[in-house]
């Protein structure tokens, strides 16, 4: 059916790019033609259309179904602001971006667009059943209905609203494109290129500073490129805006940013643009990034972001067909197309009188032009006269009608009930303008309300920005460029430039922008039941904001998130004002004092894409890997993540399982070696006169009587006395101490201590060195560790006596210098050597070498958790959560206990941390001894205890033990230092287990083994 | 994103290169195992936390990783200065505090007014 259509408008006409084409209208070239298709037809659209522009071309007004009531709807605007026709556009099927506004689309050669939230189809949907149940779904319809049965809610209500519901579908394949992203800095921005920007600019430009000048458009002009009549020193507005932009293009000075959306205003002047760069290329070369986000920091930005027109809120103004009058006015002006040809108007405003001036010059048929003003300047009437355009003032459009499309209006008198059937196939209207103060407020400046005019305006600033033209409400041209002008020296002025006074062009025939209505209008009223939208994306009609006011809500806050109105992605850029009014006027208050909603970032939706840049797949966050970590990758280690880190997790052999190949490596190490890479642990260097004095203040430790060449296994608290962090510290002089920490504690330790140097003790001598990444290091552990590494090793005597457990030194291992620390995770004799990274592998291999004859294994962090807990060594973070002092924990031995200061002596103190019964880690061991407990599962004293359960503590650490032969477990349990050997239950889903209390040190407690 | 004044680099960087560290000018005591219940919890738990002027910490992390203080209005997020560690808390004047208020005049009914937070503090 497409193809023999298709076929057919070939044979009458190569280039049909649209019935409603209207010739030598428009700035686009009618020689240079793509196609597209829109829900499967091919259409022909001029190059430079947008997919609204050239949809319009062909007639075609319906393009998409409403949120809520699934009612057709039309394209309403020309710009960003629409909130009705999103569309689905993509290039393949990765390539699919949903919600697109039709109206910033550029229609480019094989683009696929579709239309959404239709089933089964655009022109017969289904779910339009809502709108006939339209008065059974007030504002605040799914908090009121859907409240009970909760379970319901899951299972049955939410997927059947989210799915009735809502707008495009999110693409599921991963994003082929490339996304990229730029700080920049900047003497002035200027966003906008209407009159205003376009001056502003200039001048800026002229005085030599660096302006970057950005407009979310394909082209700069702004509002210029729709104006018909104004004459600019005696040019048009468009080849005034032309002549500007071709002079700032040739200045070095100068970044033009066209289709560059300034979306978010950020303190201390930083502002955030997305530029779009392939979305409108038909074959966008594969080095071009899709879109560019910016950050710009800029000395002065000037806001010249215009203004966006209103709609009329009156009965079923939504229909197909009824768009905004400045809309229809741009696509003929622009794109050389008409929305219709046989049109009404109907307007609170002048500007809406100029458009129907425009359509009727272009041989378009207005067929009434109605005004719900009083009265209407006669200079306007006159005109219309002279075109023999029929003007009905002082009257109001109070109904439409039409399935698909409007294909009349009712107008009646304003104070009056004759009712006149009109038939239209468009109707154009207007509600006067909005300043866009989005960025205004985004960057916390303060608008105040002018009642003569209906309009918010900047009032006090924040930044250091300025608004002008009619983003100030300064609507007439001349003014608008004057304005910008003089707000341009005077920034100039304030950052140092000197700017020449600059010579204001002589401007004429510019069009009114006059009059305006907010709030419903004839026929919308409270007591007329008829749907006035003005909320169009979220369905959100007049008696919706009636409706909440009667509820009870009364700041306008609480109005929007009740009815939703400008909730949408639109953020009610057409119909914030119209809720607003509606609200005052139910609550019988002046709008300021009802409030205007805060705007907020971004201006218009922004991509994923955009936002995450080259932070995608490897980039997407540092991966640190130790010097050993290719062997472990050859030997086909398993990872974790820890942190950053990848740690070897376990090594499995051909046919073991995780279980299996950790139980090996534990109970190989026990009996005879294991290697293992502690690399990642944190490593600071503490060095100076001082050294000592820090470390009593950092560790609860005392240090004073630690030898040379001895080691000691520190505590270190925050002051409210909790266990922050631990590890082993050396000491390899009087001044000089290796300090170790958790592997992910490094950087908040050194943070930390920094702190207190820096800030509460500068003038001690102590240095602070960061040696993390600078050392290897290689745990050789078990009964044979010796014996492995003693051929490799120079200077240094391994024996119990010449190095006993815990003892530091240096020398050198195979020919390289090394910290040898004879110190164990794991129970067993152990080594941890530490060389220089880039000796790292080599060393560990010739370990390797040695070791693997003997019995020796790698093994990853799960053997060394078990063998650790088999010994009761805490992990801190795991066995302890931050409210754990060293008493709960069992390590208070490790505090200096004639010790006058250190960080959390006084917080130990506290009469909670002292109390007796604090929850307390213990040992678990259960009563069926090959149960394995989930770790964190909670711990009660009587499993027969009526619901709810006290909970006295949780499990923090459970393993297999292969070595013991059966599972062994830590937690914390209330009192639990007290309670040895009494039973506690963990309850589970299918069943309770029985554990018994105990002491976690599970394995060789005299620690004959670790001394061997 | 802020621009915050390094005082010992002497540069004004982006806030990315900084970490913030909390209220400024608590010192802690020199006799700390001995202090009362209440000046231990003045120390530790109690924080001004108020809307307006704040004396705070920084750090500049990736940078010269020196602990800072400044002064910055919590509602403007405008800075009157920084300072370095160690050093008293400065005198401000009217016409620097005025500089970093947020607007109060023409406030819409439902929003916040802002006042000084300095005025508050007598």
């Amino acid at each position: 059916m497409a193809q023999s259509k298709r076929v057919e408008h070939v044979s009458t006409s190569t280039e049909n790019t649209g019935a409603n084409r209207i010739a030598g209208k428009g700035r686009l070239s009618p020689a240079k033609t793509v196609s597209f298709t829109f829900d499967g037809k091919t259409l022909t659209a001029l190059e430079g259309d947008t997919l609204a522009s050239a949809l319009l071309a062909h007639g075609i007004h319906l393009v998409g179904r409403s949120f809520k009531y699934h009612r057709p709807r039309g394209i309403l605007a020309a710009g960003p602001e629409e909130p009705n026709a999103l569309i689905d556009i993509s290039r393949d099927s990765a390539r699919r971006q949903p919600n697109v506004r039709a109206t910033v689309q550029t229609v480019y050669d094989g683009m696929i667009a579709k239309s959404q939230n239709r089933f089964p189809s655009l022109s017969f949907d289904v779910g339009v059943a809502n709108d006939y149940l339209g008065r059974f779904i007030p504002a605040g319809f799914y908090y009121k209905t859907f409240m009970w049965p909760r379970k319901a809610w899951d299972k049955l209500y939410e997927p059947v609203i989210r799915s009735a519901a809502g707008l495009g579908i999110a693409p599921k394949e991963a994003d082929p494109d490339h996304y990229a992203s730029r700080f920049a800095h900047c003497d002035v921005l200027v966003v906008g290129s209407g009159a205003a920007g376009l001056t502003a600019a200039s001048i800026a430009a002229k005085s030599g500073k660096n302006v970057i000048f950005v407009d979310e458009n394909a082209s700069f002009g702004g509002s210029l490129l729709s104006d018909s009549t104004s004459r600019i020193d005696g040019q048009s507005g468009q080849d005034w805006a032309k002549n500007k932009v071709t002079e700032l293009a040739a200045m070095d000075n100068v970044t033009l940013l066209s289709r560059t959306t300034a979306f978010g205003y950020q303190s201390h002047n930083m502002v955030n643009l997305v530029e779009q760069i392939t979305d409108h290329l038909a074959q966008p070369g594969s080095n071009l990034p899709r879109e560019r986000m910016w950050q710009v920091r800029a000395k002065k930005v000037i806001l010249a972001t215009g203004a966006i027109e209103r709609h009329l809120v009156f009965a079923d103004n939504d229909r197909p067909g009824i768009m905004l009058a400045s809309a229809a006015q741009t696509y003929l002006n622009q794109y050389g197309v008409t929305p219709g040809r046989s049109i009404g108007v109907y307007t609170a405003c002048d500007s809406a009188w100029h458009a129907a001036f425009d359509l009727k010059k272009a041989g378009v048929s207005i067929v009434a032009l109605i005004d719900c003003r009083e009265t209407v300047n006669q200079d306007l009437i006159n005109q219309a006269n002279e075109l023999g355009i029929k003007t009905m003032v002082n009257h109001a459009v109070t109904s439409t009608s039409g399935r698909l499309r409007i294909n009349s209006m009712t107008v009646q008198p304003v104070n009056g009930e004759n009712k006149t059937v009109i038939a239209v196939d468009c109707l154009l209207m207007s509600g006067g303008w909005t300043p866009s103060v989005h960025l205004f407020s985004q960057s916390r400046g303060r608008v105040k309300f002018d009642a003569e005019r209906g309009i918010f305006l900047p009032d006090v600033y924040m930044e250091e920005c300025t608004s002008v033209g009619s983003c100030n409400g300064t609507y007439d041209l001349s003014d608008a460029i004057a304005e910008a002008a003089t707000a341009t020296e005077t920034a100039l002025g304030d950052i140092g430039a000197k700017a020449r006074k600059a010579k204001l062009p002589k401007v004429e025939d510019s069009p009114s922008m006059h009059g305006f209505l907010i709030g419903a209008a004839k026929g919308a009223g409270p007591d007329d039941f008829v749907k006035a939208f003005i909320d169009f994306q979220n369905d959100v009609t007049a008696k919706d904001i009636r409706l909440a006011v009667r509820e009870g809500f009364q700041s306008i806050e609480h109005v929007k998130r009740y009815t939703t109105t400008g909730m949408a992605t639109d953020q009610g850029k057409m119909s914030n004002m119209h809720g607003l009014a509606i609200a005052a006027e139910t609550l019988d208050k002046p709008i300021p004092e009802v409030g205007l909603t805060t705007f907020r970032a971004p201006y218009t939706p922004v991509t994923f894409g955009a936002f995450v840049g080259h932070a995608k797949g490897d980039l997407f966050d540092v991966t640190r890997t130790t010097p050993m970590h290719e062997w472990a990758v050859d030997q086909g280690a398993v990872f974790e993540d820890v942190g950053n880190w990848k740690r070897a997790w376990y090594f499995p052999q051909a046919g073991e399982d995780m279980h299996a190949a950790v139980a090996r490596e534990c109970k190989q190490t026990r009996e005879a070696a294991g290697i293992f890479d502690a690399s990642t642990l944190g490593k600071i260097e503490v060095v100076g006169p001082d050294a000592v004095k820090f470390m009593n203040l950092m560790y609860t430790n005392p240090w004073d009587k630690l030898a040379v060449g001895r080691c000691r296994y520190g505590i270190m608290c925050r002051e409210d006395g909790f266990i922050y962090d631990d590890g082993v510290v050396g000491r390899l002089s009087e001044e000089r101490f290796h300090v170790t920490t958790t592997t992910g504690g490094a950087p908040r330790v050194l943070n930390m201590m920094e702190d207190y140097l820096q800030t509460e003790f500068p003038e001690w001598k102590v240095w602070l060195t960061s040696t993390s990444e600078q050392w290897a290091v290689i745990g050789v552990q078990g009964p044979k560790a010796r014996e492995i590494i003693e051929p490799l090793v120079e200077g240094i005597d391994l024996s119990s006596e010449g190095l006993p457990h815990m003892s530091v030194r240096e020398g050198k291992i195979c020919g390289v210098p090394t910290r040898l620390f004879r110190m164990s995770f794991t129970g067993e004799t152990g080594f941890e050597i530490n060389v220089h990274g880039d000796y790292g592998r080599s060393v560990w291999e010739a370990v390797w070498k040695r070791g693997a004859p003997l019995g020796m294994v790698p093994y990853g962090t799960e053997a060394m958790h078990v063998m650790r807990a088999e010994k009761g060594y805490i992990i801190v973070g795991q066995d302890t959560d931050g409210t754990v002092t060293p008493h709960d924990a069992a390590v208070d031995w490790a505090i200096g206990k004639k010790k006058t200061d250190f960080v959390g002596i006084r917080g130990l103190k506290r009469k909670d941390l002292v109390a007796e019964g604090r929850r307390q880690l213990v040992g678990l061991k259960t009563r069926q001894p090959d149960y394995v407990i989930e770790e964190g599962a909670q711990i009660v004293e009587d499993p027969n205890h009526p619901v709810p359960v006290p909970m006295i503590g949780f499990v923090t650490s459970s393993y297999w033990s292969e070595s013991l032969g059966h599972s062994i477990a830590m937690g914390v349990i209330d009192n639990g230092h007290k309670r040895m050997g009494e039973t506690v239950y963990v309850p589970m889903k299918d069943e309770v287990i029985a554990a018994e209390i105990c002491s976690p040190v599970f394995y060789d407690p005299e620690g004959g083994r670790v001394n061997a | 994103m802020l621009l915050i004044h390094c005082p010992y680099c002497e540069e004004e960087r982006p806030e990315l290169e900084f970490a913030g560290a909390g209220e400024a000018h608590i010192e802690r005591p020199k006799n700390m195992a001995d202090i009362s219940d209440e000046d231990f919890e003045k120390f530790f738990f109690i924080r001004e936390n108020q809307k307006g002027l704040v004396y705070e910490r920084w750090r500049h992390i990736h940078g010269c990783g020196r602990f800072f203080n400044a002064v910055r209005h919590s509602v403007s997020d405008k800075f009157i200065k920084t300072y370095k560690a160690g050093e008293k808390k400065p005198k401000l004047t009217k016409a620097e505090i005025e500089a970093v208020l947020p607007p109060a005049k023409n406030t819409p009914a439902n929003e916040p007014v802002y006042t000084d937070g300095a005025k508050q503090k007598g």
